[in-house]
Order: C-alpha cells, then structure tokens, then sequence
C-alpha cells in the first residue's frame, strides 16, 4: 500500500502575528516554524496504516528549501522519503495544483484538516476533484481492512461512519491519533533519507493575498464585583443586549 | 447572470447559516445587478421560505441521501450552469467546507473560505477572510470569472425582504457517490458550536469533569451551546469536539462567556471575533482579562450559582 501525507509548515501556535511592508507581509522575523498539528496526525497515522499494511509513507511538501527541518521531522517520525516541490505557493489552489501532479498511484492521500496559518482546509476536497477520487473531510478515524478505507468523520452537530474504496484523500482532525515522536534511532535514519526536490508547473493563479489587517482590541474589561455576579446577567441582557 | 445559494438543510430544516447565506447573496446580487437563486438539496425545508430573506428564485432536488462533496458539488455545478451563477456562496459549515473545493474545481473558480466580508468590487473582487485562527484577517482578490465565497457563520445579518420566491425542480438529479454512508450519530437539540449564538466554556479551573454540571446549567439557561479550553479535552473532561482555540474549533459567538479560562494566546486565536467576551477566573492577572468586555475576579463555584439564578429569573 503507497500512502502519501501532504504536510504545511505554520509558525508555532505561540507565535503572535504581526505584519511587514505596510501591511501587505506576514512578519516572518523571530517566527518559529514548526508541522502543522493536524498534518503531524495525518503523518502519524498514515504510518500506522502503511506499518500495518507492509505499505510505505511518502512525505509532500510544496514550498522552499526553508522547510526542510520541519520535512526531516517527518521522515524522523518513520516516513520512507520526501518530495518537495519548490515553490512559493500563491494559495491552496496552487498547493493541491502541484500535489496532484505527484499524488497519482497512492491508495490513500492525507491532510490535515486545516493549516493553522491560512485556515483553508480545502486541499483535501480539491486533489478529491482534481485526481476524481472520493474525499472525506475531518476524519477522527481511519481503518483499512479487506481492500475497504473506513472512517468516521465529523459533520454538523454528530458524527458519521463511512468507507470506500482507495485511492481516496482524507483531511486529519484531532482524536485521529496520539501524534508520533520522534525516536533517536528516526531522527539518526531520516539524515540519510530520501528527498526528492521537484521544479513546480506553472499554476494558474486563482487568488492573491493583497493586504492583511488584525484585530480592533478591546478598550478595557469592565470588572463586576464577585459578591454581585447576578448583575452581570442583567449588564449582557440590558446594556450589551447579547442575551 | 446570477449568485447561486447553497441552502444548507439539516435534519430538514433550514440552518440559520443558510438564511445568513441567502441574505448575503442577495446582497451581491443587488450589488452586480443580477437574481438569487438558491439550490436546495433534500427534503422536508419549506423552499419558499427563503424569499423572506433574499432568494428570488428556489430550485430543489428532492432525495434522501446523506451529504457527500462528490455528489453534491456535481449537483451544484450543474445547477450553476442551468442558472448562469458566476457566484456561488456556502456556509462555512462542515457540510459547506467539504463541498466547496470540490465544487470550486468544477466550476474553475476562485475560492475564499471563512469569509467575514461583502465583497469589494471596486477594483477587482476582494473579501476579507479571517487567517491565523482569528489572530488576523487578510484581504484576498479573487481573480477568475468565476467565484465560490464560503462565509463564516454568525458574520451577517439575517435580512427580511418580505418577498416570495418561486419554487421549481432543479433540471438536475443527484447523482452517483463513491462513498457509503455507513451509520450516521447525530446529537439532536443541541447547538451545534460553530452556530451559536452564545457559548458558555470551562478551562482547567472547573477542577473536573463532575463540576461540568454548572456549565451547563447556565448554558441551558441562556440557550447556549458548551465549549471547553484544550487542556480540558486533552484530559478528556469534554470531548475533542468541544474544544474552541487555534488547535480547535473557531468560533463567532455574539457572546463567549469563560470560566475558569486563563486566556492563552492559542485559546484566544479561537475565541476574539466573539462580540462581547467575559471571563471569570480567580487570577485578576489572567491575560483573559485583557481580551474581555465584561470580568469577574472569584472563585467560579461561587459565581456560577448567582450566574444561574439571575439567568432563569
């Protein structure tokens, strides 16, 4: 079984945003970058799967030779070999662009629901319609058995169980999986581990980023007295009139 | 020329997404010069409903299949053709997350998720998007003829435009998926999170799963949904489900009220588009209180009872 898991690069869920050259950067400078939480479960239990299976894990990424540290950290996690497609991609169109140009053969494609930078979580759905395959959002399971994907998924206000037949991509949420860490003997092997550099194909693009803004904060925090707590109902009912 | 409405049913109603969406496209429309029609996949929602809040025309396809993106996006575009839509907008439900890349692909257009914007067509076609889980929003240009605009729940006003639509039968059937629906657990009666409109949420300093009682008694109370911080999920207090902050659920609440929460900035990322915020917490030096409208410094098992009692009076 050949399983390929698409992974992001996304400044550390500690990073506070700010932005460069009159609000039309992001501020990379002091950034740590680090996996996409999501994309660390779709990698983990992809392996899992491909172990099981007598399979193998191959890593994509598009993006530039930046990245390579965080890709390193995939392969350490027990990933056969790496493809990154170097580019600067323009947006998620481009990204699932490019993916979908290596991502024929493999019997199960993975994301992660969402990167914690751009929020899109669209790659998933877009190399389902670009490769004709089945799609599956924001699955919490995944299991391969007699030649069948089972999953269970999300969906406004529950759950669904649903499965298919590979080749099919599915998007990583949280409960998937306990994320993998890396063992010495992982990070010593995945010095020597393949990773493939590939010149991107020209993308049409679709959208671009012009400006970025953050949020109005807040004036000031009106403090109630904890002796009179009741009052805040009557505050958010009548003043606020939120409730 | 015309916007194109997916018009979101769940368990055969409409969602109040769905009239935020109608009422957004036809806002567009009166923008472009153009008509709302809304696709209505499934049974049981009253279609005709929909004029109230801005669609002109209602097209439907009756079944009884779950949602799946494959099917339905097919549907979809088919639909957009049979109406000429250069625009379509979704929710950004699930359901609506799922289905737009797949549909964007088939109709070659551009895409913006999350949404929280009218459109600028002053030069070009920009909206505005929320990014870094809500720490920041960013402008984008949609740049083909054709467009896809997921909008986030609780962004817009429901309008009332006092008209009727006509209803008629989508010339298009749903077609065939390669998915099977296996079994499906919905909880029913409860807020989904993402939709609320307000959202009352514990953190660490509820002590324990046991204490969860008074969250909800409050949610109740209000009409609230429940929500939790991350490391009551990663204890398992609350399921994965509930969790609201960057590694989680972003929410946009007219009224997020945390309790024993103490405000990381991961936990903020989710939770500062709310439009008003109150934090209740016994540290009067807990970062929430800088992110709040409304405070109050004390012991959570105090406050929570008088909370109550002032909410069913």
């Amino acid at each position: 079984m050949k399983i390929l898991a698409c992974i992001s690069v996304v400044p550390d869920t500690t990073t506070k945003i700010t932005f460069a050259e009159n609000n039309t950067q992001f501020n990379t400078a002091g950034v740590q970058y680090i996996l996409n939480p999501y994309d660390e479960l779709a990698v983990t239990r992809g392996l899992e799967i491909a172990e099981a299976n007598g399979g193998t894990l191959t890593i994509v990424h598009v993006g530039k030779a930046e990245a390579e540290p965080v890709i390193r950290k995939a392969l350490s996690m027990g990933a056969n070999e790496a493809i990154r497609i170097d580019a600067d991609p323009t947006d998620a169109q481009y990204v699932a662009e490019e993916i979908a140009k290596i991502a024929v053969g493999y019997d199960l494609i993975l994301t992660g629901r969402e990167s914690i930078d751009y929020n899109g979580g669209v790659v998933c759905g877009m190399l389902g319609s670009l490769l004709g395959i089945t799609s599956i959002n924001v699955v919490t399971r995944i299991d391969y058995a007699d030649g069948k994907f089972s999953f269970d998924r999300d969906i406004d206000g529950g759950r669904e169980t649903v499965s298919c037949a590979g080749p099919c991509v599915a998007s990583a949420q949280k409960e998937l999986c306990e994320p993998r860490i890396p063992n010495m003997r992982g990070i010593m092997a995945a010095r020597t581990k393949p990773l493939q550099v590939l010149a991107p194909q020209a993308a049409a693009n679709f959208s671009n980023y012009a400006s970025y803004e953050l949020p109005v904060a807040k004036t000031g925090v009106r403090l109630i007295d904890a002796s009179e707590a009741g009052k805040l109902i009557d505050i958010l009912r009548n003043e606020a009139k939120v409730i | 020329m015309s916007v194109l409405v997916f018009a979101e049913i769940s368990d055969g109603k409409f969602k109040k997404a769905t009239y935020e969406a109608v009422s957004y496209g036809r806002q567009i429309a009166d923008m472009l010069g153009s008509k709302v029609v809304a696709i209505v996949i499934g049974n049981g929602a009253d279609a005709s409903e929909l004029g109230e809040y801005g669609a002109h025309v209602v097209k439907t396809i009756s079944t009884s299949d779950s949602f799946t993106a494959d099917a339905y996006a097919a549907a979809v575009n088919a639909s957009a053709n049979e109406v000429s839509a250069s625009t379509v907008i979704i929710s950004n439900t699930y359901t609506g997350k799922s289905l737009a890349p797949r549909l964007a692909q088939l109709m070659g257009a551009s895409l913006a998720t999350n949404v929280v914007s009218l459109p600028d067509t002053n030069n070009g076609f920009q909206v505005k998007r929320s990014v870094f889980s809500g720490k920041a929003f960013a402008f984008v240009n949609l740049q083909r003829d054709k467009k896809v605009i997921a909008i986030t729940p609780n962004s817009f006003e429901i309008k009332s435009f006092g008209e009727t639509a006509v209803v008629e039968a989508a010339s298009t059937q749903l077609g065939s998926t390669g998915l099977n629906i296996d079994a499906v657990n919905k909880v029913t009666g409860k807020i989904p999170l993402t939709e609320a409109e307000v959202v009352v949420s514990g953190g660490r300093g509820m002590k324990g799963p046991e204490n969860w009682h008074m969250i909800e008694d409050l949610a109740t109370a209000l009409g609230a949904a429940t929500a939790c911080s991350k490391p009551v999920s990663d204890m398992d207090w609350r399921p994965h489900s509930e969790h609201v902050g960057q590694t989680g659920i972003t929410i946009k609440p007219n009224l997020y009220i945390a309790i024993g929460i103490s405000g990381a900035i991961q936990h903020l990322a989710g939770v500062s588009s709310s439009k008003v915020i109150v934090a209740i917490n016994k540290d009067p030096e807990a970062p929430f209180f800088k992110a709040a409208d409304y405070g109050i410094v004390g012991d959570a098992f105090e406050i929570l009872p008088q909370l109550i009692a002032a909410a069913k009076n």
